[in-house]
Order: structure tokens, then C-alpha cells, then sequence
């Protein structure tokens, strides 16, 4: 059976289409997507994961307030009953030019098992995925 | 003359209305006071003595009934997260015309058991779980459902990879059950209509003989569905229209009972605005959203506690008493009917209140989110903005002179903008209490039913309200 993954946008943040583009991506790479859209509450993304059975959550952010809406996200998935749930978070996390590393320590800080920068290839992150969930291609 | 009897076997009257086929008209009325104590049938000979003396003596070739009687249908459902499944399963159970007791998600404890099997539900609604998505839930509630209220029929609407394993449970259980598709097959998307026919099919096995219906089904061979059903197949026929004829367009029906005000509406309800972001649950097609809390007698005071004496008394600018205390009589004299020109207007401004009230929580919400991008707006719920008729039906209304005013106060207004309810429709009264026996002949004959609701329910539009 294909390993659900659940996508969106999340906080208030209406950035449709890199959000499609990741749709067709990993469903291409032989996931079950379950796609929650633009302006979805870390409370969307667990509602969906809890229903679908989702192994993975892939969260977009874009429009720089990644960090506000992502905090809390790891714990409230723990809460849910979804302590194994793999966390994925990326984009553009911050306002303003920082250092990816730096950016990216945070949201590990955060309970998040990957952080991507913008620039980062599509077929690596699934392939990060695959490695992530145990699979073989 | 080919003439067939619709019946209505309600709580407290036995309605009857009779049709004539070729015809194309409806014959006559009647009503008579209906106890489950006394049996169901005095009610009925009461009603069908009215109306033989009304329109001479009539064979009827055939009678078709439904019922609310006895509590009507009375439910349970049961699914995984609140806002998802559990929202499904509950929609589905509306829809089927029942009563619904209780909502509970998650895994189902012993006391949410105990409470269960405290209120009685004639039928459960299991759900839980996308289709390839968590089926543990499912399962552990299944499992306790069979060991702590194995009497009780089961609709299981849930994770189609978790039915094997259920129906094991059941099957060993000895638990009469029916597995129809989920309601939620893919996140966020509704399918209730399998569920809905189920409902319908064990209601009419099971549920109608467990009433004491069942010397009823003698005579009538067979009680279709719950009267709220009839309601709503009805308006989903003049909305829709059939194979061979138009409909009239997504419409809305008011109905304002005793202890509850329901509303029914049929239409997609997608955003009729541009740059309108549709989120959270899809919406039935034909939805119905029951408030226990509004109505006019024996939920006068629940009225009273939700709305408050200001907003009730906005409707009654010369109303000098208590309101509180005058809820209160009317919610201990529930067969009291106003009769002086001050008890009517109380009751009126109920009905307004009720109808403001059930519309807001019946109708979807339109929410601006500012973003770095600007503003945007969010919808949730069905945009019944743009709907062009209302329909109102229920005591008050068919008995009121002011009937489309009582309906009006449902309609937009600027106190609140954000609500999105029907901006300028017009307003039909269902003077001949025709709607529940229309669902019933839609049954039999969708083209006559359309054509005879056209004919009658147009006639009595009323005037255009509207923004």
C-alpha cells in the first residue's frame, strides 16, 4: 500500500502554487497525497494526518512567518497520538537574509526531522522521504 | 378517480393529505390528534373521518406513509476526529431524518458507552477513518460497540480497509448491521448518500416495528421513511427537478416546530464571489441542520437561555411582561395555541428569533485573513447567498398572516455581515402542509410530485424580500 503524506500551506499563507507543484511531485513518486490547500492551521494538518493514517507531514511556508506558525507543531502532534509522525518543513522560513544552517538549526530545535531551503532540488527531498519512511524504489 | 392517501404519523397529529392522480390536484387535508399511548391508529381514524367528511368517501388505490412518531428516529453517530468523520457521520444521520442524541469521536470509553446506552438510539452510524487511513479507531469502537450495546443496529460508513475486520467482530457478535462506502472516503470529501439509503432501509425493518408501528404497516404497507426524510427528498425533487423536467433552483426550507427548528437546503453552496477560498468539510448537496435549542413550546425556554430577552424582545416593541417568564409557560403548556393578538405577536417574535438563530448556524461564513499578500477571504460552510426561494412550513407559519415576515428574519443582514444567507429570495409558505407528502409521492412519482408542488407551493409566494 502507497505511505499517505499529508501537504499544505500553512498559517496564513495563500501560496497556491509551489503547493501544487509538491502535489504532483511526490504523488508522481508513488505517494498517497493528501493535500490540505493554502491557509491550513497546524490543527488541519493534524486532523488530516489522524484520519489518513499519514506517515509524514510535509508543511510549506513562503511568505517568511514559518516560524510563528510552525512552533508548537511537533508537540501538538505528540498530543494527537502522532509521536512518530515525520515532520518536513520548508520554503521561505524567515523574513529577511539569514543563514540556511542557522534557519535550519532552528527548526530542528523544533521537533522537525527535515528542513529545506528554497533552493532545494524536489527529487531530493523525495528522496529523503523514501529513506525516511523505510522505502524501498 | 385514481386517488392515493399520503400519510403523516407525527408526534403529536396524524396527518393526512389525499391525491387525486389524474387529476393532478390535491383532494384535501386533515388532522388528528395522535398518542403512542392510545396506539397509532386512533389519531388516524380521527384524521381520516375529517377528511371523509371533507371530500365524501374516496378508495384509495394506495397509502404511503412516514413518521416522526415515538421519537421519530432517534441516533448516534460515531467517528474519528470532531471537524472530520464525526462531522460526516453526523450530516449523513441528519440528512436520514434522524434525531441525533449524541456525536462521539475518537476511541469510544466505557462512559461514552454508558451514555450511549443511556439515551436509547434506535440505530448507531460508525465511521471513521479516509478510505487506506486509520482503521484502529474504527475497530476498537466497533469492538466495544459489539460488547457494551449489542441490541442496537449498526450503519458502518467508515475506512473500507477496516470492513473486513469489522464485519469479523460483528459476525461473531451476532450485531445486525449494514456496510455501505464511507461518508468520508477521501479527506474533506463528503459522500453521505450510501449511508442515508442504509439508515432508510433499517429503519424501515427494524426501527418501525420496534415503535409499535407495525399494525400500521398493515394497513399502509409500509412507513417509507422518517417524516425530516420526506421533508427533504421533497424539496431535493423541487430543487432538482427530475429526469424529464427542470427544477426550480437550490432553494431553502424553514421549518419551525415545537422543540426544534430545522432547515433544510439543497444547492452546492459554492462561493458566488470571486477570490473566495472554500475551506474545511465539503457540504451535502441536500443538507439539513436540526436546533434542538429553538423552538416554540417544549424548547421555548432553551430559546430564551440562547437568544436572550434583548434579541427576542427587538421582535415585540410594545411587550410588556417578563419574557423569561412567559417562555416558561409556554415550554409547560406545549398545546397551547395563540389566540389573542398579544400572544400571537409573542409567539411571532419567537418564530423570528428561532428562524435568525438556525439560519446563522445553518448558513456558511465568509472570513477575511489578512496575509502579507493582502487581504483574503475564507469560506466555511455553504454560501446560500444568491438562493432565490425560501420556503417556510410548521405551525406558526402556515397559520400566520405574517408568514414571509417570520421567514424574513433568516434572510442577510448588516448586523452581520460575514453570514452568508439568502440575500433576496422569495418566500413560498407550504400553506397545505404539503411537503412531507410530496417526498412520499416523489417515491412512487417524482413528475407528479414536482408538478404538484410547482402548482401549489408557487401559488402562495408571497412578496420579495430582500436586501
Amino acid at each position: 500500500m502507497k505511505a499517505t503524506v499529508v501537504i499544505g500551506v500553512i498559517g496564513a499563507d495563500c501560496h497556491a502554487v509551489g503547493n501544487r507543484i509538491l502535489d504532483h511531485v511526490f504523488r508522481e513518486a508513488g505517494f498517497d497525497v493528501v493535500n490540505i490547500g493554502v491557509l491550513s492551521s497546524q490543527e488541519d494538518f493534524i486532523a488530516a494526518a489522524i484520519e489518513t493514517g499519514a506517515k509524514a507531514m510535509l508543511v510549506s511556508s513562503l511568505y517568511g512567518h514559518g516560524e510563528i506558525d510552525c512552533r508548537g507543531l511537533r508537540e501538538k502532534c505528540q498530543e494527537a497520538g502522532l509521536s512518530d509522525i515525520v515532520l518536513y518543513v520548508g520554503g521561505n522560513l524567515v523574513v529577511g537574509k539569514h543563514d540556511f544552517p542557522e534557519v535550519e538549526a532552528r527548526f530542528l530545535e523544533m521537533g522537525f526531522d527535515r528542513v529545506f531551503s528554497p533552493e532545494t532540488p524536489l527529487d531530493v527531498a523525495v528522496r529523503n522521504l523514501h529513506e525516511d519512511l523505510g522505502l524501498v524504489v | 378517480m385514481e386517488a392515493i392517501l399520503c400519510i403523516d404519523f407525527g408526534s403529536t397529529y396524524t396527518k393526512l393529505t389525499a391525491i387525486d392522480l389524474q387529476g393532478e390536484q390535491i383532494l384535501g387535508t386533515s388532522k388528528g390528534l395522535t398518542t403512542v399511548e392510545d396506539g397509532i391508529m386512533v389519531g388516524f381514524e380521527k384524521a381520516l373521518a375529517s377528511l371523509t367528511a371533507l371530500i365524501g368517501p374516496v378508495e384509495f388505490t394506495e397509502k404511503l406513509a412516514c413518521s416522526s412518531a415515538a421519537g421519530g428516529l432517534k441516533m448516534v453517530a460515531v467517528g474519528l476526529v470532531p471537524e472530520l468523520t464525526a462531522e460526516a457521520a453526523k450530516r449523513a444521520a441528519l440528512g436520514a431524518g434522524a434525531r441525533v442524541l449524541g456525536v462521539y469521536s475518537y476511541e469510544l470509553t466505557k462512559s461514552d458507552l454508558a451514555e450511549i446506552k443511556a439515551v436509547e438510539p434506535d440505530l448507531l452510524l460508525l465511521a471513521g477513518g479516509t478510505d487506506g487511513g486509520n482503521r484502529d479507531c474504527i475497530l476498537h469502537n466497533a469492538r466495544m460497540i459489539a460488547e457494551h450495546v449489542p441490541g442496537v443496529p449498526v450503519v458502518v460508513a467508515g475506512n473500507k480497509n477496516a470492513r473486513d475486520d469489522i464485519e469479523a467482530v460483528f459476525d461473531q457478535q451476532g450485531i445486525y448491521y449494514k456496510l455501505v462506502p464511507n461518508v468520508m472516503p477521501r479527506l474533506n470529501e463528503l459522500q453521505v448518500e450510501p449511508a442515508r439509503e442504509a439508515i432508510r432501509g433499517i429503519f424501515m425493518e427494524k426501527i418501525v416495528e420496534a415503535k409499535g408501528l407495525a399494525q400500521v404497516e398493515e394497513l399502509v404497507g409500509g412507513i417509507l421513511m422518517p417524516t425530516p426524510a420526506a421533508v427533504l427528498a421533497a424539496a431535493q425533487v423541487l430543487s432538482d427537478g427530475t429526469d424529464r423536467s427542470v427544477g426550480i433552483g437550490p432553494l431553502i426550507v424553514v421549518d419551525i416546530g415545537g422543540a426544534t427548528t430545522d432547515i433544510h437546503s439543497i444547492g452546492s453552496g459554492e462561493p458566488t464571489k470571486p477570490s473566495v477560498v472554500w475551506k474545511g468539510l465539503q457540504e451535502p448537496h441536500a443538507k439539513r441542520t436540526v436546533e434542538g435549542d429553538l423552538g416554540m413550546r417544549v424548547s421555548a425556554v432553551s430559546l430564551w437561555e440562547t437568544a436572550g430577552t434583548r434579541r427576542i424582545a427587538k421582535h415585540l416593541p410594545d411587550f410588556q411582561g417578563s419574557v423569561e417568564a412567559r417562555c416558561r409557560t409556554l415550554q409547560d403548556e406545549v398545546s397551547f395555541v395563540a389566540d389573542t393578538p398579544e400572544s400571537v405577536a409573542f409567539d411571532e417574535a419567537l418564530a423570528k428569533t428561532a428562524v435568525e438563530i438556525a439560519m446563522e448556524r445553518h448558513c456558511g461564513v465568509v472570513e477575511s485573513v489578512y496575509t502579507p499578500m493582502g487581504l483574503f477571504l475564507s469560506q466555511t460552510g455553504k454560501d446560500l447567498s444568491e438562493c432565490k426561494t425560501v420556503i417556510g412550513t410548521g405551525g406558526v407559519l402556515v397559520h400566520s398572516a405574517n408568514a414571509s415576515e417570520l421567514v424574513g428574519a433568516g434572510f442577510y443582514t448588516e448586523d452581520n455581515p460575514t453570514c452568508l444567507k439568502p440575500l433576496a429570495p422569495h418566500v413560498l409558505i407550504d400553506r397545505s402542509y404539503m411537503l412531507s407528502a410530496m417526498g412520499l409521492l416523489a417515491e412512487r412519482d417524482p413528475e407528479l410530485a414536482l408538478r404538484l408542488m410547482k402548482k401549489y407551493l408557487i401559488q402562495s409566494a408571497e412578496v420579495r424580500h430582500g436586501a
